[in-house]
């Protein structure tokens, strides 16, 4: 097991370099990051030469690259042009989308699976047939839309809620915005535990807890959750990481100032510090979450931990 | 009696049609004995076993008559409630593939375990105190270690052994053995079928003991009960059988035994395929792969007929056969 973890996090470090490699040629390539700073003007020439070696944008990319990663790992994710700290930004808006983020998981996890276990256990029953129509059309239909069609209903219709959150973001201005950012998953929770679970009911290690003379209750829960949850467990692990980067749209529709508006702020305004701090720290993010992942799956699969 | 199963009726509703898996068995076992039940796939051994443990798939399985009285109450009027309190408790079974019987993700400490804390209310230490027991009495080396392994860390063997070891747990009255050794190496079969043997005698247990391997029959069995197309076709104590079968069916399927002295000469294999259980042709099921079949068995299901005071032949001609031993 401790080989195992050693060998995951030596893994983990060239995929860390090649994805903030990749990220940071991507924005310093592809466009001029000085171009935005003056505005729709053209900057002046003297100028823009000046504010190129202030943020020493005038070495080459390779150098920056290095002097930035060596920053990042003494802490300094750099000076957004306006002359904020990114790690300023970071502290404010992380709070929020990890709060945003544990509500959507949280859904994920007691509505998907409970839907997902009710369906898989009564499968062709009218309420499975229903379910599986509405996962259905809760994945075709886009988030933007969920999201702005709940908040006029609820928001502004019906006025149950505020529709947009505040900048304290507290858990209960949450809910709905996590409901729409987890929406889409929670479908593909419930559809992966329904299957999981209508495959495992038939499977000889049931059959044999029936035959001990264990209560249904148990059987369902020890014996056929238990094994039916690892591929679901991987799932909802993985998909931490993609609703932290992910929310984008779902934060934008509410006016949450968590890590998907600061990124879309930062690529609206050629904020290369911004975009290139973020999407590192969501790099890492989803790194963790991978190997605690793995490491997870092998808790819940003994075959997999001797393997 | 510990175990009557009368006349007991077993349908599968499908999309496909009805499937009459369990057309009229009847059997019976006393505490001590074995009755080993004899039959193709599909003849309906297992299906009957698992009516009679109550662990039918329903549906789209379904009872559809007879009864099944253990210790003289019928189990079939029980609620689901009462009928799991005899389960694991009262009679057990093993199954024939013990790897994907037990559960992967569970030590097998936790599995045998688990009969005590559900069954006898016991706390966990002390339920694994009798899971590790129980391995020592199935012989399981180093009990006290491998009861935290999980049962892919086993051997084939092994593992039938912490089957054996589940059922054995609460010491039932009767178990009921589904091919315990089918999935084994020939010689791993021979100990772990001992191993029960041994076990049924020191506890007094009613066995049934579900196969279709002739060997193991002849070593351990009291009385033997041949399942065909659902139906029993013929019942005996276990050396009559072996002198002289009284049913086409069950003489075919002595001859298809192979035999060292039938080197060099084709394996004897009974004619056709088992019937469609959806379309079970009319009379007796056996007359289209049958011998010795007449007019009348084409048409009328034969009857149960008494060969001896405890041995049934569901043939017309079960005379002639009985007979035809020396041919």
């Amino acid at each position: 097991m401790g080989r195992y973890v050693i060998r995951r996090l030596l893994q983990m470090i060239p995929v860390f370099i090649g994805a903030t490699l990749l990220i940071f040629l991507m924005v310093n390539v592809m466009g001029d990051p000085i171009a935005g700073l003056c505005g729709d003007r053209q900057c002046d020439p003297a100028t823009a030469a000046q504010l190129r070696r202030e943020f020493g944008l005038d070495k080459p990319v390779w150098q920056q690259y290095l002097t930035y990663m060596g920053n990042v790992f003494t802490g300094d994710f750099g000076t957004a042009f306006n002359g904020q700290k990114v790690t300023e930004l970071m502290s404010t808006a992380f709070p929020v989308t990890i709060r945003l983020t544990i509500v959507a998981v949280l859904f994920e996890i007691v509505i998907g699976i409970t839907l997902g276990v009710v369906t898989g256990l009564r499968r062709g029953k009218p309420i499975d047939t229903a379910v599986l129509l509405v996962t259905l059309v809760v994945i075709s239909v886009p988030t933007f839309v969920t999201g702005l069609l709940l908040q006029l209903l609820l928001g502004v219709e019906w006025g149950w809620i505020k529709p947009s959150v505040s900048t304290d973001a507290n858990f209960d201005e949450l809910i709905v915005p996590g409901l729409v950012l987890a929406s889409v998953s929670l479908a593909y929770v419930t559809r992966l535990t329904r299957t999981s679970i209508a495959e495992n009911r038939r499977s000889d290690y049931v059959r044999t807890a029936v035959a001990k003379g264990l209560p249904r209750r148990r059987v369902i829960t020890r014996h056929l959750l238990r094994n039916s949850l690892i591929p679901v467990v991987t799932f909802i692990g993985t998909d931490v990481g993609a609703l932290m980067g992910g929310a984008i749209v779902t934060e934008r529709i509410f006016n949450i100032h968590g890590v998907g508006y600061q990124l879309y702020q930062g690529i609206l305004r050629q904020n290369t510090q911004t975009v290139v701090g973020f999407v590192t720290v969501l790099v890492l993010v989803f790194l963790v979450a991978n190997l605690l992942v793995d490491l997870l799956y092998a808790v819940l699969d003994p075959r997999i931990r001797y393997a | 009696m510990l175990l009557e199963v009368r006349d007991l009726h077993v349908e599968f509703r499908t999309r496909d049609g009805v499937a009459k898996a369990v057309n009229g068995v009847t059997y019976s076992v006393d505490a001590g004995e074995t009755l080993a039940v004899l039959g193709e796939s599909g003849s309906g051994k297992s299906v009957t076993a698992q009516a009679v443990m109550g662990i039918l798939d329903t549906p789209p399985g379904k009872i559809t008559g007879g009864e099944i009285l253990f210790q003289g109450k019928d189990l079939l009027t029980f609620k689901e409630e009462e009928r799991r309190k005899v389960r694991g408790a009262q009679m057990a079974m093993i199954f024939q593939d013990a790897l994907s019987s037990l559960n992967p993700v569970l030590s097998v400490g936790d599995q045998l375990g688990e009969m005590f804390t559900v069954h006898r209310g016991l706390s966990r230490k002390d339920a694994r105190t009798k899971a590790v027991e129980l391995m020592d009495r199935v012989r399981i080396p180093a009990a006290s270690q491998r009861v935290r392994d999980y049962p892919h860390q086993f051997s084939g063997g092994m593992r039938q052994r912490i089957m054996i070891a589940m059922a054995l747990a609460l010491e039932p009255a009767l178990i009921i053995a589904d091919e315990p050794t089918t999935a084994l190496d020939v010689t791993v079969q021979a100990q772990v079928m001992d191993l029960l043997a041994e076990l049924q005698r020191e506890l007094n247990m009613g066995l049934i003991l579900i196969t279709h391997d002739l060997g193991v029959v002849a070593d351990v069995a009291d009385k033997i009960a041949v399942m065909y197309a659902g139906r029993i076709v013929e019942s005996a104590p276990v050396h009559d059988i072996y002198k002289a079968p009284a049913h086409p069916y069950t003489k075919g399927l002595l001859e298809s035994i192979p035999r060292l002295d039938q080197k060099g000469r084709e394996l004897y294999a009974i004619k056709g395929l088992p019937p469609n259980l959806m379309n079970i042709p009319p009379g007796c099921a056996f007359n289209p792969r049958c011998p010795m079949a007449q007019d009348i068995c084409r048409t009328d299901v034969p009857p149960l007929a008494e060969v001896d005071e405890d041995r049934r032949s569901a043939c017309y001609f079960w005379r002639e056969t009985l007979d035809a031993r020396n041919d």
